[in-house]
């Protein structure tokens, strides 16, 4: 079975191999730091799969993330700026190959679903051959691969390797970015365990003036916002906003309807997702994919659609569920 | 009220523009404390925490076929490719993105795009190709617009597509949720039958932004002419 620690793993040495190509750059302004935090960024994701499995201490993981964080932020880690083709050359190269290009951009997302609409029937002797706990995942790896392959088939490269030489390149340009969402959920796991949900709740709760339903769908939907901006993502919101107010006041108190409170409640909070750096990987991990100067450039694009539809779920709750 | 002060760091580590790494690691060190976690035990929430986090990084295993298309010229290709379709504009192009994304999503192929697979190697030079053809150049101060847009595209896409699927963590999550807390027995699909209204929302409002997006790219690309016209017209006058 190809369960997704294969994957991590795949990772882990596509880390290394990385970190090895920035050692061995001597162009490379900040050679021996960059090196260091990709490869031990590396050997945490092979490291991960023992705590995750509850066979090493974490807290060793935990300092390793600490020197990463050190790393990353102290000046150490930069952008070696790895030569590519040239635009004259790619302008060639495009002429020549043509749409073959996109044969491999497009060998990547069939493959993904392909794998995981027949991930149910690809079963050996009884065991699943992808892990159907985490078939997107596992599925992602695999479409990820194909694709080098095809890749690999079709442009025939002077170079195999020329896939990791490449990859590095881009890579680098997202830096420091890329180590983020991780952080960030370690954060959200940090901010539960502490009590910051509950303190929120309490907080919105008691703004609630008694006995308005319009104030009620407003503070339920507002706070599912604000929470999220907070948290990153709505499934931490989800849970406390609904025990303060979704299930008390609007399904108990004014007999709302609870499939449409709570379906329009947390797509009230994915708003809050679209406003936040907090949700790193959907805002700030793609303006350094992007190579963006502005580095919340993406949110600033999604905030004239948030505030809007933040409006409308307001109204479709208030005029539907009740 | 105290554990606030978490959130209260993280606030103000964004506004002031730190590094979002160390304000994270900061506030997350800060909350620990207040929490009454002791020093092994934070060290151990950063290991765990990393360790059952490592999904939201696996966008990088696909970097290695990006970049190889990407020596080869993928992005220039996806350029040409637009510049040949003379009615596509950039707006018209991310509203196309926006719409397949959200159907896609709504049927749970979720996976089909995303910034590293389908934003940077051809959302983003599509949109930039139509642009180009449009205006004959690109400043700069464009391709940032460009460049936020297509990620935003993807996002309000997926974000208000996913939901209407019934298999999605967030229904699970509510369902899940709801039943064991409240005794409830709700069903996802009930679930995801009323995530449609938002959805229908979305796609008006984000599709109308985007098409209102060229006129704004054909009102600032006027401005940035007139100021460099005026700029030559300066230095003429200096010479």
């Amino acid at each position: 079975m190809i369960n997704v620690e294969a994957v991590y793993w795949l990772i882990g040495i596509l880390f290394l191999a990385w970190a090895f190509l920035i050692g061995r750059d001597a162009n490379h302004p900040k050679r021996w730091g960059s090196a260091s935090f990709w490869g031990l960024l590396g050997l945490c994701f092979f490291y991960g799969t023992w705590v995750q499995a509850g066979k090493a201490p974490g807290w060793v993981l935990g300092i390793a993330i600490l020197v990463l964080v050190v790393l990353a932020s102290a000046g150490p880690l930069g952008d070696g700026k790895a030569k590519s083709s040239t635009p004259v050359q790619r302008e060639a190269f495009a002429a020549k190959f043509g749409n073959k290009l996109f044969i491999p951009a497009l060998t990547l997302p069939v493959v993904t679903v392909l794998v995981v609409l027949l991930a149910p029937v690809l079963v050996i002797g009884g065991t699943p051959i992808v892990d159907p706990k985490n078939t997107t995942l596992v599925a992602l790896g695999i479409g990820a691969v194909a694709a080098v392959v095809v890749a690999l088939l079709i442009l025939r490269p002077k170079k195999v390797l020329t896939p990791v030489f490449e990859s590095r390149r881009i890579l680098e340009s997202i830096g420091w970015a890329a180590l983020l969402p991780q952080m960030l959920s370690t954060l959200g796991i940090l901010f539960t365990k502490a009590g910051v949900g509950t303190a929120v709740g309490t907080l919105a709760a008691g703004m609630l003036p008694k006995g308005s339903l319009l104030a009620a769908v407003v503070v339920y939907c507002v706070g599912m916002f604000i929470f999220t901006v907070l948290m990153g993502n709505g499934f931490a919101a989800f849970p406390i906003m609904t025990a303060a107010i979704g299930w008390p006041v609007l399904v108990l108190g004014f007999h709302g309807n609870p499939a449409i409170v709570f379906a329009i409640g947390m797509l009230a909070g994915f708003c809050g997702t679209l406003c936040t750096p907090m949700a790193a990987n959907f805002n700030l991990v793609p303006s350094a994919l992007l190579e963006m100067k502005n580095k919340y450039g993406v949110i600033q694009a999604q905030l004239g659609t948030a505030f809007p539809l933040l409006g409308a779920n307001i109204a479709l709750m208030y005029f539907l569920a009740f | 009220m105290l554990v606030l002060i978490g959130v209260l760091l993280v606030i103000v580590g964004f506004a002031i523009r730190l590094n979002p790494l160390v304000v994270v690691t900061v506030a997350g060190i800060v909350t620990a404390l207040l929490g009454g976690l002791n020093p092994v035990q934070i060290l151990d929430a950063f290991g765990t925490g990393f360790a059952s986090s490592r999904s939201v990084t696996i966008f990088l295993a696909v970097l290695p076929v990006i970049g190889i298309i990407e020596y080869f010229g993928l992005q220039e290709q996806a350029k040409r490719l637009i510049a040949k379709l003379s009615r596509l504009t950039a707006g018209r192009v991310l509203l196309g993105y926006l719409v397949v994304r959200q159907l896609t999503a709504a049927v749970g192929l979720n996976s089909i795009g995303g910034h590293a697979q389908t934003v940077r190697p051809l959302v983003y030079p599509m949109a930039e190709g139509a642009a180009l053809r449009r205006y004959g150049t690109v400043p700069e101060k464009i391709k940032e617009k460009i460049k936020g847009h297509s990620a935003a595209a993807d996002n309000v896409g997926v974000f208000f597509g996913e939901d209407v699927f019934v298999a999605v963590g967030s229904i699970l999550l509510i369902t899940t949720f709801v039943d064991t807390t409240y005794h409830l027995h709700l069903e996802p699909l009930q679930l995801a039958i009323w995530a449609i209204p938002t959805a229908i929302c979305a796609l008006l409002i984000h599709g109308f932004r985007l098409l209102r997006l060229d006129r704004k790219l054909d009102k600032e690309i006027r401005e940035i002419e007139a100021a460099d016209a005026l700029q030559t017209v300066n230095a003429g006058g200096n010479a």
